[in-house]
């Protein structure tokens, strides 16, 4: 009974039942429909001709795909904590980054190439740079003018998207070469996207635990006075975090522009902010700032992916499947408010105060 | 000091705060951003008077009486497929050959193009080209374009009014009728190579209830009716896109494996993310049903898509035409002369394959030439 009151106080303990939740709906379905109850979950390898012996399951599937929304949910982790606002322009500026990249790669005008115009880490350091302009401006805007968060990141929302365009001659640039196209596809038998979310997850993570640095983003969303005048940078602090924003999502741009092999700037990142922003809400952190789970965002951004996965796996219709990933959002959000939270609390307490009485 | 600690020391403050020099950073990060949004503006009209316009807002012409006045509002710039189709009209209505356009681009918005109709209409053009976005909401700005006796002529998506004098004529494409030749094209082939076996076919879908995946599918259900061992196992929308595409293949390859015969996929972006989950698999393109390979359908015959079926990667590419600025001149040189245009034309679209033994089909008892793909051909192409 301790350990599991012990579990239950986890921080992450809600966002990992929201998951599991979600993967125990494919075992009842291939249990009802009478094949192995686990075959979602099935790893296997398969050998191909294009890129040697590869995963290959539903498991690996939702890890891969849910790459992008998980490296932006780390920028948007650290936004939402230092500023108490959300970031809405990062799909935006990974369609921008993106562009601005194959545009580089490609030579400006050129719609398709096999060749590289300049070499791949060039390019690469371009969407880098860029998104870190992007996220200056955004930060410049929230730390420095004080502008809303929302209203601030709204210019770029709307913004970035054209000025890829334009960058791009308004052409959808087709970069076919095999050392970019490796950035999406598979590292030996791993998916290429996979390790680099890891990369980003422990860099981040290893710098937290490091540094009070998470520290002092939690307690310029606490209280960004009070932070000051205990010798904080808060505006640096802010900044900075919008920066980190920018620089994921530039690399959750690459990634999606690389698995495609091109800079399809009117749909690479389209609604990705608004998957972000609900990760970082379904692992658990309060949108309103102050203490972070970095840890809870990111298992929000795989639950994210794992719903849609299980959709598609179901025969649900993409059209349709909306509608059921509305349903189970507001299910798991709806667990994991402070007043049902309460209300569970109130509802043991008096069940162990009854059995009190009768003892 | 470590490393770690240098980092924390840079967030911390060594003095206490500035008041002074806060306030001046502040009005100097004021000033800069006016700088820049004069300038963007500033940049945005340069772009619009120069030559090398993007369109993105109304140009502004001169309206000189030699020359013919052309209004034209189109949709956006979303795909290939529509930039080309931009591209081909921007070059027919040129001032070489005698047309004043003025092109606006609305940017995925009818509201958009309502408002250019009406600024058409009071700069007094003499034709009004349309793109719709929608097919509904026509009516008031056309009936106000028809008060001023300008004709309108609707090309690519179609319109629903009531009063069908309100547009003079409609040029498009006849989705239904690529549907068609790609499927009797898919059973020339299976008979010519004796291919006797259930073929299992997944239908990758454009935009739902866009023109082009209504007609498309609905072509494809229908033969799926005459042909008794064809059956649909699965029918999903990948929204025109590669990356979509690509999504729904790899779940449809994690479902049904090899028991895939053939993709129908609605347009060539979505072949080339099918093409690329296929192969990624491990899986092998191709015509030989018979020894596992999946054979790809596809539409538009983009430069892309047709390189893929040079590749013999996509079987069959039905051509949606995009070049509608020779036939819109042709249509305004008959009514500027005085004759009369028909009420709705289907423009003419073409049919590519890698392979040459399927020369002619039969499609509505009216044979159709299937193109034996050539990179000549590939490289004469306009788009």
């Amino acid at each position: 009974m301790k350990t599991w009151n012990k579990i239950k106080s986890w921080p992450l303990f809600l966002p990992v039942v929201a998951l599991i939740l979600v993967m125990a709906v494919n075992i009842i379905y291939d249990a009802a429909t009478g094949s192995n109850p686990f075959s979602f979950f099935m790893i296997s390898l398969r050998n191909t001709t294009t890129s040697g012996t590869i995963l290959y399951g539903r498991i690996i599937d939702i890890i891969n795909r849910g790459s992008e929304v998980a490296i932006l949910a780390i920028g948007m982790t650290l936004v939402v904590s230092a500023s108490a606002g959300t970031d809405i322009s990062v799909g935006s500026v990974m369609s921008l980054c993106a562009s601005f990249m194959c545009m580089m790669l490609a030579g400006y005008g050129v719609s398709s190439t096999t060749t590289l115009a300049v070499p791949l880490i060039i390019g690469l350091l371009c969407a880098v740079v860029m998104g870190l302009v992007c996220g200056a401006f955004n930060g410049t805007l929230v730390a420095h003018l004080s502008i809303q968060p929302m209203v601030a990141t709204l210019i770029l929302y709307s913004a970035a998207r054209a000025i890829g365009l334009l960058l791009c001659n308004d052409l959808i640039v087709y970069v076919r070469n095999p050392s970019f196209a490796f950035i999406g596809a598979f590292a030996g038998p791993i998916p290429t996207p996979i390790i680099i979310t890891a990369i980003c997850i422990i860099v981040v993570s290893l710098v937290l635990k490091k540094t009070a640095l998470g520290m002092y983003i939690q307690s310029v969303g606490i209280n960004a006075k009070a932070s000051r005048i205990a010798g904080l940078n808060s505006k640096l602090l802010i900044f900075l975090a919008y920066m980190l924003c920018g620089l994921f999502a530039a690399i959750a741009g690459i990634v999606a522009s690389s698995r495609i092999t091109s800079a399809d700037s009117n749909n690479i990142g389209l609604y990705l902010e608004m998957d972000a922003i609900l990760s970082v809400a379904l692992g658990g952190n309060s949108l309103g700032g102050g203490k972070f789970n970095l840890a809870g965002s990111i298992i929000g951004a795989y639950t994210i992916q794992a719903i849609t996965t299980t959709l598609y796996a179901l025969g649900v219709s993409s059209i349709q499947a909306p509608v059921f990933k509305a349903v189970i959002v507001i299910l798991i959000v709806v667990i994991e408010a402070p007043p049902f939270k309460a209300f569970l609390r109130r509802q043991s307490a008096a069940r162990a105060a009854a059995k009190g009485v009768r003892a | 000091m470590t490393g770690w600690q240098e980092i924390e020391a840079a967030f911390i403050k060594k003095t206490h705060f500035n008041r002074k020099r806060q306030s001046s950073f502040c009005f100097v990060v004021c000033v800069f951003f006016i700088v820049a949004a004069i300038s963007l503006v500033l940049s945005g009209c340069g772009q619009t008077d120069g030559p090398d316009t993007d369109g993105k807002k109304t140009d502004k012409v001169q309206i000189t009486d030699e020359k013919i006045t052309v209004g034209l509002s189109q949709i956006g710039s979303e795909s290939d497929w529509r930039m080309a189709s931009t591209a081909s009209v921007r070059s027919a209505f040129s001032s070489a050959a005698g047309y004043d356009l003025i092109f606006d681009d609305a940017q995925q918005k009818q509201e958009n193009q309502l408002k250019a109709i009406r600024e058409f209409i009071d700069q007094g053009v003499d034709y009004i080209i349309l793109d719709p976005i929608v097919e509904t909401g026509w009516d008031s700005v056309l009936s106000e374009a028809k008060e001023a006796g300008i004709p309108v002529i609707v090309y690519d998506r179609r319109i629903e009014v009531d009063d069908d004098s309100l547009y003079t004529c409609w040029i498009g494409s006849d989705f239904k009728l690529e549907g068609e030749r790609a499927c009797v094209w898919l059973q020339e082939y299976l008979e010519s190579s004796g291919v006797d076996r259930n073929i299992n076919i997944v239908d990758m879908q454009g935009t739902p209830g866009a023109s082009a995946q209504i007609g498309r599918t609905a072509a494809l259900e229908e033969a799926v009716m005459l042909n008794k061992n064809w059956r649909i196992i699965a029918q999903d929308t990948g929204d025109f896109t590669t990356a979509k595409g690509k999504e729904v293949m790899v779940d449809w390859l994690t479902k049904y494996g090899s028991d895939i015969n053939v993709v129908y996929a609605e347009n060539d972006n979505m072949a080339y993310g099918a093409i690329e989950a296929i192969e990624a698999r491990g899986y092998k393109v191709g015509l030989d049903i018979d020894n596992g390979e999946f054979m790809v359908v596809s539409f538009d015959s983009s430069h892309n898509g047709l390189q893929l079926t040079l590749n013999g990667k996509i079987a069959v590419n039905t051509e949606c035409n995009p070049l509608y600025g020779p036939r819109l001149t042709e249509i305004i040189q008959t009514l500027e002369s005085g004759g009369s245009v028909e009420k709705e034309t289907y423009i003419e679209e073409e049919q590519f394959s890698g392979i040459s033994y399927i020369g002619t089909i039969q499609v509505r008892n009216h044979p159709y030439t299937v193109t034996h793909l050539t990179e000549n051909i590939i490289s004469d192409r306009q788009y």
